[in-house]
């Protein structure tokens, strides 16, 4: 039964949504069944909350390796949420909103928690640079094929492109470099894209099919290999 | 000098004649601007098809004057014939709306509060004949009042076919939108819970009118009315036919390979090297002593994406399991968390392991994107994983994550359907998994007949686009290509 159970509702739910596609007055069942899904969605908020309060008392408790990183964690929990609950420094009452000017919660939103997002998202420069360093060494073809294609198109971004090949005669203007850069993103590139991408709705419509008729059950732990 | 004086007279009435002329045309011309331009022609309007109803479309041929003739049409009013009944029908959902809202605070008994109950009493009496007594209990009352405003609305909305029927007589037109010059279509599309104020009724035959518009709003073109037309809801989407058959031989492909499978036939599938790959990578983290990482992404447990990652972290923790490596599953998402715990879970029951799993296998992080980063590259520069799987969905945070694994001096395999990632993830990563590999990994990583049967059928139907694709190139070329793309044509 534990496993028959979800079974039954992935078919029922999966077959009842493709048939509201063509169906005009059940297209707003989609609606609905996202509205269960994010009822759901709440009362798994207190499942995320009381899991990662557990994992990191028991690591606390415990001293497993680290564990000063869960006093971190567990001290950032908690202030947040007393912040939120308790409105501490609103200057409305309880009923004011969480994200009031002056609160406490909105001074470590802006002040802690939105530099250290912006850290995070900032590093993404540095990394970029690392992983070009690697993808365009020509160790294969197909990398050299990446690299020079790369560079066509970084060239062609900029005026040094432009003034490189400006002494071409009309005729030839398909190879001026911004030219180029164009044609490689809209032909080659596009065309690989637009492929992906049919791929994609074939493999997601085979997945869904598979998981309404029954045949994948392994995200219900039923294996069978 | 008498000749010269004669000649200034007959020179200074000539002037006044030419300026007077000059007056007059200019007088000509105002009256010509100022003149109504003509009227839009052949209006039509009809029930929008294909939709739950409630909507109509109308169209109409523009007015000659508008891009032509005198060019002074700068746009289209649509009008639409009210019944007196509707603005009743307005005014009794305004109230219905009042009471409820009043319903949950009786116990308010601030001059405010008050002061909000009389105007509301007031608007009742103006509006419902049945009286209700005013008495100490505020929640009986504001009940009785709800129940008689709700049966007055019923009684309205039953009431709108016949009001509509009813036209010319006591209504009046309601302009419903403009559009610009040079369009030709309006779709009067509204609500259909009676509730909202965009409501619009089936079955009630509506009366419309277009004005071709001026620069000055007062002068327009006006058609004659059209009508009565009602809209009314279909069964059946037929714009969505090509969707259905494309479905329907997909389905049938499906079960055909699955029922071939199931008598035996070895099906030949390409191989795939980033899934070939997941059981050494297992092995190498094994051989390490090193735990695996395994990253489902950002996506919520209804995203495709994800339910296939689930799929793929049932296979990897049984192989996990089977060899007594470490796991580490930190998610971003509860649910996820949820769903990916049972996965686990039940992939170390299968594997005859269950004393193995440990609750601190998966586990739930934040639900901040580059907070979930900071965490999971923690993770990673701390535990150094043998193998980082990154599979489901991602965003900005691909490469951040997939960089920080190459540093480790992971094994790397990723796999998502976010195209704008997939670049990141073969750069950083050692395998790839493009797109609908991404699906197809769990049943080539089960090696079942029957999964192997359903990617079969995908493979039939990629061949298909590709046919079809062909086709269309040299439709196009032999200019029926419209003929063509019409055949493949959805609408809605």
């Amino acid at each position: 039964m534990r496993r028959e159970v979800p079974l039954i509702i992935t078919i029922l739910v999966g077959t009842v949504l493709i048939i509201s596609v063509f169906i005009p007055p059940l297209e707003s069942l989609g609606e609905s069944f996202t509205l269960f899904f994010d009822i759901i969605a709440v009362f798994a908020f207190f499942l995320g909350g009381g899991n990662l309060v557990r994992v990191h008392v028991l690591k606390l408790a415990k001293k497993k390796r680290d564990w000063p990183f869960s006093i971190v964690t567990l001290v950032g929990f908690g202030v947040m949420l007393a912040a939120g609950l308790f409105k501490i420094g609103n200057p409305g009452d309880i009923a004011a909103s969480v994200t009031a000017e002056g609160s406490l919660f909105n001074m470590i939103y802006r002040n802690v928690f939105v530099p250290l997002g912006s850290t995070m998202y900032a590093l993404l420069a540095f990394f970029v640079a690392s992983a070009s360093y690697r993808a365009f060494r020509a160790k294969n073809r197909e990398a050299t094929i990446l690299l020079v294609a790369a560079f066509i198109i970084l060239l062609g971004s900029t005026p040094f492109g432009a003034w490189l090949t400006i002494w071409m005669p009309e005729s030839m203007s398909i190879l001026e470099i911004p030219n180029l850069a164009v044609w490689i993103m809209s032909s080659p590139n596009m065309a690989g894209q637009r492929a992906i991408m049919i791929g994609i709705g074939l493999g997601v419509v085979s997945m869904s099919l598979r998981l309404i008729l029954g045949i994948e059950r392994s995200y219900l732990g039923e294996d069978g290999a | 000098m008498r000749y010269v004086l004669r000649c200034v007279l007959v020179a200074a009435l000539l002037i006044c004649g030419t300026a007077y002329a000059q007056t007059e045309d200019m007088v000509e011309d105002t009256v010509m601007t100022a003149m109504a331009p003509a009227p839009a022609t052949n209006v039509n309007a009809f029930d929008t098809d294909n939709d739950h109803g409630h909507s109509v479309t109308v169209t109409w041929d523009l007015s000659v004057d508008d891009g032509g003739g005198t060019g002074a049409v700068t746009g289209y009013e649509i009008h639409r014939w009210s019944p007196a009944e509707m603005v009743t029908l307005d005014s009794l959902r305004g109230l219905l709306s009042a009471v409820e809202a009043e319903l949950p605070n009786v116990a308010d008994s601030s001059a405010e509060a008050n002061l909000r109950r009389d105007s509301l009493r007031l608007r009742y009496a103006a509006l419902i004949a049945t009286s209700v007594a005013v008495g100490d209990d505020l929640d009986t009352e504001m009940k009785a009042r709800r129940a008689a405003v709700k049966e007055a609305f019923l009684a309205a909305l039953d009431g709108l076919p016949a009001a509509h029927a009813r036209y010319p007589e006591n209504g009046n037109w309601q302009l419903l939108g403009k559009v610009a010059a040079g369009v030709s279509t309006y779709s009067d599309a509204g609500g259909k819970e009676p509730t909202a104020s965009s409501f619009i009724p089936d079955y009630c035959g509506f009366h419309y009118k277009v004005h071709a518009l001026t620069a000055d709003e007062t002068v327009y073109g006006e058609t004659a009315p059209f009508g009565p037309v009602e809209c009314y809801g279909q069964w059946f989407n037929t714009g969505r036919v090509p969707v259905l058959l494309a479905v329907l031989i997909f389905g049938a492909l499906t079960i055909i390979f699955v029922s071939i499978a199931r008598r035996g036939a070895d099906l030949y599938v390409r191989p795939l090297a980033g899934i070939e790959a997941v059981d050494d990578a297992i092995g190498r983290a094994t051989e390490m002593g090193r735990p695996i990482l395994y990253v489902l992404g950002l996506g919520t447990a209804a995203d495709v994406a994800t339910i296939a990652s689930f799929t793929i972290l049932g296979r990897v923790a049984k192989r996990v399991a089977e060899y007594q490596t470490a796991l580490i599953v930190p998610t971003y998402e509860p649910i996820v968390m949820t769903v990916a715990q049972e996965v686990v879970k039940s992939s170390y029951l299968d594997a005859g392991r269950p004393d193995d799993y440990k609750d601190d296998t998966v586990f739930f992080v934040t639900q901040s994107q580059f907070a979930y980063v900071a965490a999971v590259n923690g993770i990673m520069l701390r535990e150094l994983p043998a193998t980082c799987v990154y599979m489901g969905k991602f965003f900005a945070e691909s490469l951040l994550l997939a960089e920080t694994g190459a540093l480790a001096g992971s094994i790397q395999i990723a796999g998502t359907d976010e195209i704008a990632q997939i670049p990141f993830f073969i750069v950083a990563c050692d395998y790839t998994l493009i797109g609908e590999e991404l699906y197809a990994a769990s049943a080539y990583l089960g090696r079942e007949p029957i999964l192997l049967g359903s990617l079969k059928a995908q493979d039939y139907a990629k061949a298909a686009v590709v046919v079809f694709a062909l086709a269309g190139l040299l439709a196009s070329y032999a200019s029926w290509g419209h003929v063509f793309t019409d055949l493949f044509k959805v609408t809605n």
